[in-house]
């Protein structure tokens, strides 16, 4: 039989500043913990998000990035020639071959210089991205130096907003548009016109081809046939799949580092909830034996600490997050070192999140309050009596 | 009248390094059921040792403690806190009560360990708080009452169970004269009228005297 869960409750409220502080220094911990995984959550779930499920990105086999890629114009024609390639309502074939630079620009927070990707698209590539909407101005003409910049661009880096001009490839490109990609890795880039982009950088191939599938279950087919044409050195990825293995390297950096802080945090959080239950047993060892006396067995002494513990834990837990949540405001850039550019990201708190760190905070609970348990349930109801 | 308490050749002894203490020595002793018994002696004569080998927490060097036929001595550690749960009602000289807890909550603690259903033990502790005059301070904590109403608080708890045994331990030696007279007066109704069996250690030969029977202890010996 348990003591009653209102007891356990009760002396939590009874000892408040001293439960407040415990709870806090887990609350910290929790907060760095959930931030973490938040980061590396939001990062994926960026890149992730800038692929369509139905198309396919085709790049140099071997590279995992479209920087690193190169594909040279008779390869591509080879992959234009793909009959599964789906086709626009004016007849337009939704396939678009792409050029991807790195450029520098200032930071316009620190001044410093930040890597931005500049893609060279066509036509069918903005059919092929249905979530970029065009925000202000308007589109840029094919082939003019006319260049649209993402959201993140505009508002993170100098000299990139509308009807500014910027320097690059010898080249003088005047901003006449900002688009939304939707909180995607497109928001981090600089689009002008793939021909315009090919000549300014002087390069004879493309850095991707990616198009979309007219019918999306013939990808397993086509990926076989286009990996097995010994015309082409190429490898072809779901768009969705291509952006998540870019997140791979730097979500997992994100989260192992932080993961690892914040276990050694948590070291000192449980050292703290270990002296309070210490605390909490030693001013109650007249009750421990009065309980014990009444009929309470030890395992029901050893339970209603550790959950006294865990109930401390919870409010951690809870609190932590409740301050990690606000994080989902905050939009942060940093670079990918995947692929070198700029890539500016939220926040994300999921489900998967929320349980972990509540987990994490249980645990802590649970670690803390074990001994001082034990102590509880391993008194003698006599010596215990006695301090009364 | 039937002994409820029996005890035989009882020996309890203390190691402190290798220095073996005697607290009591071949103590036997019976307890009617229905007996009202004053246990008196001076400061370390065993009486609060024996009087925790009666209520079953605490455990004999050697010798039988029966209680209701029952050798306590040779019950495991959860079992003998079964048998505390449904026959042993505990009243301590300070009152012991859990200050989170309402009256209320106190008196109902024990019932937590029984299978009566909310009602059933809302039920219960109203007539116990009845008994002891409380009713109207049920929802008070223990840090908002006197300690008369403590004591009397803690009464109600030991009788909440409907054990047949009751130990208390000095129950009025935190108590005002008036006071005590009152808590005494409590528990010799217990007695009349509910048929408990009561055994009280005691310093104050006043208390004792409320008593059907005193027993005296002087260096862990029975005198007469």
């Amino acid at each position: 039989m348990a003591v009653p869960i209102g007891y356990i409750a009760r002396n939590l409220v009874a000892r408040r500043l001293t439960t407040a502080l415990t709870a806090g220094g887990m609350a910290l911990v929790v907060y760095v913990f959930a931030t973490v995984l938040m980061l590396a959550a939001g990062l994926r779930a960026t890149l992730v998000s800038t692929g369509q499920p139905d198309n396919v990105v085709v790049i140099r086999r071997g590279s995992v990035t479209e920087v690193q890629s190169g594909i040279s114009r008779d390869q591509a024609s080879v992959v234009e020639s793909l009959p599964d390639i789906a086709v626009a309502g004016d007849g337009m074939r939704l396939i678009s071959k792409e050029s991807v630079v790195l450029i520098s620009l200032p930071k316009r927070s620190t001044g410093k210089p930040g890597n931005v990707t500049v893609r060279g698209v066509t036509a069918a590539g903005l059919e092929l991205r249905p979530q970029v909407k065009l925000v202000a101005g308007r589109m840029f003409h094919p082939g003019t130096s006319e260049i649209v910049v993402g959201r993140a661009i505009a508002t993170g880096f100098r000299g990139a907003q509308l009807d500014d001009t910027l320097r690059f490839g010898s080249r003088e490109w005047t901003v006449v548009g900002e688009f939304d990609a939707g909180r995607t890795g497109f928001d981090s880039e600089i689009w002008g016109d793939a021909t315009q982009m090919l000549q300014a950088f002087r390069r004879n191939g493309y850095s991707s081809i990616v198009f979309k599938l007219a019918d999306p279950d013939r990808f397993d087919a086509v990926k076989t046939e286009l990996e097995s044409d010994p015309r082409l050195t190429i490898e072809a990825k779901r768009e969705r799949q291509f952006y998540a293995d870019q997140s791979q390297a730097l979500a997992s950096f994100i989260r192992v580092l932080g993961t690892g802080i914040s276990i050694i945090f948590s070291i000192g959080a449980v050292i703290g909830a270990a002296i309070t239950m210490y605390a909490s047993v030693a001013s109650r060892t007249a009750e421990i034996g009065t309980l014990r006396a009444l009929g309470f067995r030890r395992s029901a002494v050893l339970i209603a600490f550790l959950t006294e513990a865990l109930l401390l834990g919870l409010v951690g837990g809870i609190a932590g997050l409740v301050a990690a949540s606000f994080m989902q405001a905050v939009t942060i850039s940093t670079t990918n070192f995947q692929t070198f550019a700029e890539i500016a990201f939220s926040f994300a708190l999921t489900p998967a999140i929320v349980a972990a760190s509540l987990a994490f905070a249980l645990g802590m609970g649970l670690v803390g309050g074990f001994l001082p348990a034990a102590r509880a349930a391993r008194m003698k109801i006599v010596d215990a009596l006695r301090a009364a | 009248m039937t002994p409820l308490v029996v005890i035989e050749g009882l020996s309890k002894y203390y190691l402190r390094g290798d220095q073996v203490i005697p607290v009591l020595v071949d103590l036997s002793l019976e307890v009617a059921e229905g007996e009202y018994v004053a246990l008196m002696g001076p400061s370390g004569s065993g009486k609060s040792t024996l009087l925790n080998l009666i209520a079953g927490i605490d455990k004999p060097s050697s010798g039988t403690i029966r209680i209701g036929g029952i050798d306590i001595a040779a019950l495991s550690d959860a079992e003998l806190a079964l048998w505390r749960s449904i026959n042993v009602g505990f009243v301590f000289q300070f009152y012991n009560l859990m200050p989170v807890l309402t009256a209320f909550g106190n008196v109902e603690l024990p019932l937590q360990l029984t299978t009566l259903s909310r009602p059933e033990r809302r039920e219960r502790v109203e007539a116990a708080l009845a008994l002891v005059g409380l009713t109207d301070r049920a929802m008070h904590l223990p840090n908002e009452l006197s300690g008369g109403q403590q004591q009397r608080v803690a009464i109600a708890r030991a009788l909440i169970t409907d054990p047949t045994l009751i130990v208390a331990d000095e129950p009025t030696g935190d108590l005002d004269r008036a006071t005590a007279q009152e808590i005494l007066g409590l528990l010799g109704r217990l007695n009349d009228e509910l048929g408990k069996t009561i055994i009280m250690v005691t310093h104050d030969p006043k208390a004792a005297e409320t008593a059907h029977r005193l027993v005296h202890l002087e260096k862990g010996e029975l005198v007469a």
